[in-house]
């Protein structure tokens, strides 16, 4: 059993005493690519918060790492989903590839030749270094997903976490997304979180099903129990009209197993 | 313009132009890409609690306090007590500003709102309640940087200074809290702090500008530069150099407009940013097209 990078024991998580997440159990060992899917409001974003240490649970245990969340995070390298509003911010992407070193630079000192072997490194890992001195808004969706990748790896994480990495990017491109996740996920624990059913694809190792309770058993398909359970995901897999590529990427892939 | 250099209080004008026009162009750019406009002018009406004060200090307060003897041997020049009074009010105004922002779930805007009102009333009241001399008052709402006095001069560049030195010492934390706040929060930058900080350097320039251009027109001339650098540079420092020279240029041709058609000079300054931001507006795709052009000629 590879050793656990995540620990989520009996959480219970919301806003002004109203519980989003109830109960919710996850054990994330090393190198497990876990997709996450459920429908808005599922809890989702409450989730990622709790995990980044930007909301205290209500009841429960969270570890990352072993370590309490505000320690702990410094391993993960948060992907947020892209918003339209930095399109006019003034920033190139090296810049912003380089805030993943901020962690380890404190205030007044500067980055360090180390930091740009780094950000070159993870901007090189991501296909964007070409473009280093282009302005963040010049981007496309999939280049700008990339960047932010980028500045995630620049944190040199044990963890990645992604919060709808696909939500702006064409099929195409997605697909290439996941390849590059899937060459990450060679030495990166990968949880990714969407509302979108066919950001699960193949290279997926394990998926689960969040409605403010959590259904995951490591398992590689979404079961009809879990679809069951978890009221909400059953209308995404049909509204999107894929559970069988979904159910077929996932049966050849653990036949081959 | 060349005869009026002559005159000290135009050199004086045109200094104060040129030193508020670079904080304007750094502090102004966060205030653009962070989109705090709002919250920039509620410190600027509020600054105006900090003059009132002032004034009440020095016209009623001191008087009771001390002698005769001992007031005359007081700092003589008129504007000290209420920039001290305008510095102080407006940092306290953007740290409870940028407290209520950050603490308040919802109604943010509204409390800021409030605040911006409270400060310009107290103002106007501690006026009301200074006996005497209270003429000049009207400068700091319209502006009059043909009355710089020397000393005042070395107060602004003492602000440049300090404006500077806060955004080169906390460049790459001011960057990652304008940019990402929540990715900054989870590298541990202390977000809230560096905020306050901003916010603080905000104030201390919206101070500055109310000498040029009076506390009224102070967003337009923090905003409008950087607004028109924005548009043609995408990259932060060059957009804030940019910013700066444009601050420069608005001032200087403001001021000079307004010398020779005998005119109030902060609304002049004004207007020529003005002109300058519509003018950039119609130019934009100009710009754009003849970039465009630029790139596809080098492909070839």
């Amino acid at each position: 059993m590879p050793p656990e990078v995540i620990s989520i024991q009996h959480l219970w998580a919301g806003y002004n005493g109203e519980p989003v997440l109830e109960d919710v159990n996850l054990s994330v060992n090393e190198l497990d690519f876990i997709g996450l899917i459920g429908p808005n409001g599922g809890g989702k974003t409450t989730l990622l918060k709790v995990l980044l240490g930007l909301l205290s649970p209500m009841r429960g245990n969270v570890r990352v790492m072993g370590a309490d969340v505000a320690e702990g995070r410094r391993h993960i390298g948060y992907v947020p989903q892209i918003v339209a509003f930095d399109r006019d911010f003034p920033i190139s992407v090296w810049d912003v590839a380089q805030m993943g070193r901020l962690g380890t630079r404190r205030i007044l000192q500067r980055y360090t030749a180390a930091d740009k072997e780094i950000i070159t490194q993870a901007l090189r890992n991501v296909d964007m270094l070409h473009l280093r001195d282009h302005p963040i808004g010049e981007l496309s969706g999939g280049q700008r997903q990339r960047v932010y990748v980028a500045r995630a790896l620049a944190t040199e994480p044990k963890i990645l976490l992604l919060d709808e990495p696909l939500s702006s990017v064409d099929p195409q491109v997605s697909s290439s997304i996941y390849e590059l996740l899937s060459r990450l996920n060679e030495r990166i624990t990968i949880l990714l979180i969407s509302h979108d059913m066919s950001a699960i694809s193949a290279h997926v190792k394990t998926v689960g099903c969040l409605n403010r309770r959590l259904f995951y058993h490591g398992q590689k398909r979404i079961t009809p129990d879990m679809m069951q359970a978890a009221y909400g995901c059953p209308i995404d897999l049909i509204a999107h009209g894929v559970p069988h590529r979904v159910f077929g990427h996932h049966s050849s892939e653990g036949a081959q197993e | 313009m060349i005869e009026a250099l002559q005159f000290d209080f135009m050199r004086n004008a045109l200094l104060a132009g040129v030193f508020v026009s670079i904080a304007c162009g750094v502090i102004g750019t966060f205030v653009i890409v962070k989109r705090i406009v709002f919250i920039s002018g509620g410190i600027a009406h509020a600054a105006y609690g900090g003059i009132g004060l002032g004034y009440y200090f020095k016209y009623t307060v001191l008087p009771v306090l001390l002698t005769d003897s001992a007031l005359a041997q007081l700092d003589p020049r008129p504007g000290y007590y209420p920039l001290a009074g305008a510095i102080l009010f407006s940092l306290v105004a953007a740290v409870a500003m940028g407290w209520v922002q950050r603490k308040t779930r919802q109604r943010a805007d509204t409390i800021i709102g409030v605040l911006w009102a409270i400060g310009m009333a107290i103002g106007i009241i501690f006026v009301d309640l200074t006996a005497g001399y209270k003429a000049d008052l009207m400068s700091y709402l319209f502006g009059s940087i043909l009355a710089v006095q020397p000393s005042e001069l070395f107060i602004i560049l003492g602000l440049d200074v300090v404006i500077i030195l806060l955004a080169v010492l906390f460049y790459k934390e001011l960057l990652a809290v304008s940019f990402d706040e929540t990715f900054a929060t989870v590298e541990n930058v202390p977000v809230d702090v560096i905020y306050i900080v901003l916010l603080c350097m905000i104030a201390l320039t919206v101070v500055m500008m109310m000498r040029v251009v009076g506390l009224i027109m102070v967003i337009a001339l923090l905003t409008m530069p950087a607004a028109i650098s924005g548009q043609f540079v995408k990259d932060m420092k060059r957009m804030m150099a940019l910013a700066s020279i444009l601050g420069i240029l608005f001032t200087t041709t403001g001021l000079w407009l307004s010398y020779t058609w005998n005119l109030t000079s902060g609304a002049m300054i004004i207007l020529v940013s003005g002109a300058g931001y519509l003018l950039s507006l119609a130019v934009k795709p100009l710009a754009r097209r003849w970039l465009a052009g630029n790139k596809s000629r080098e492909a070839m």
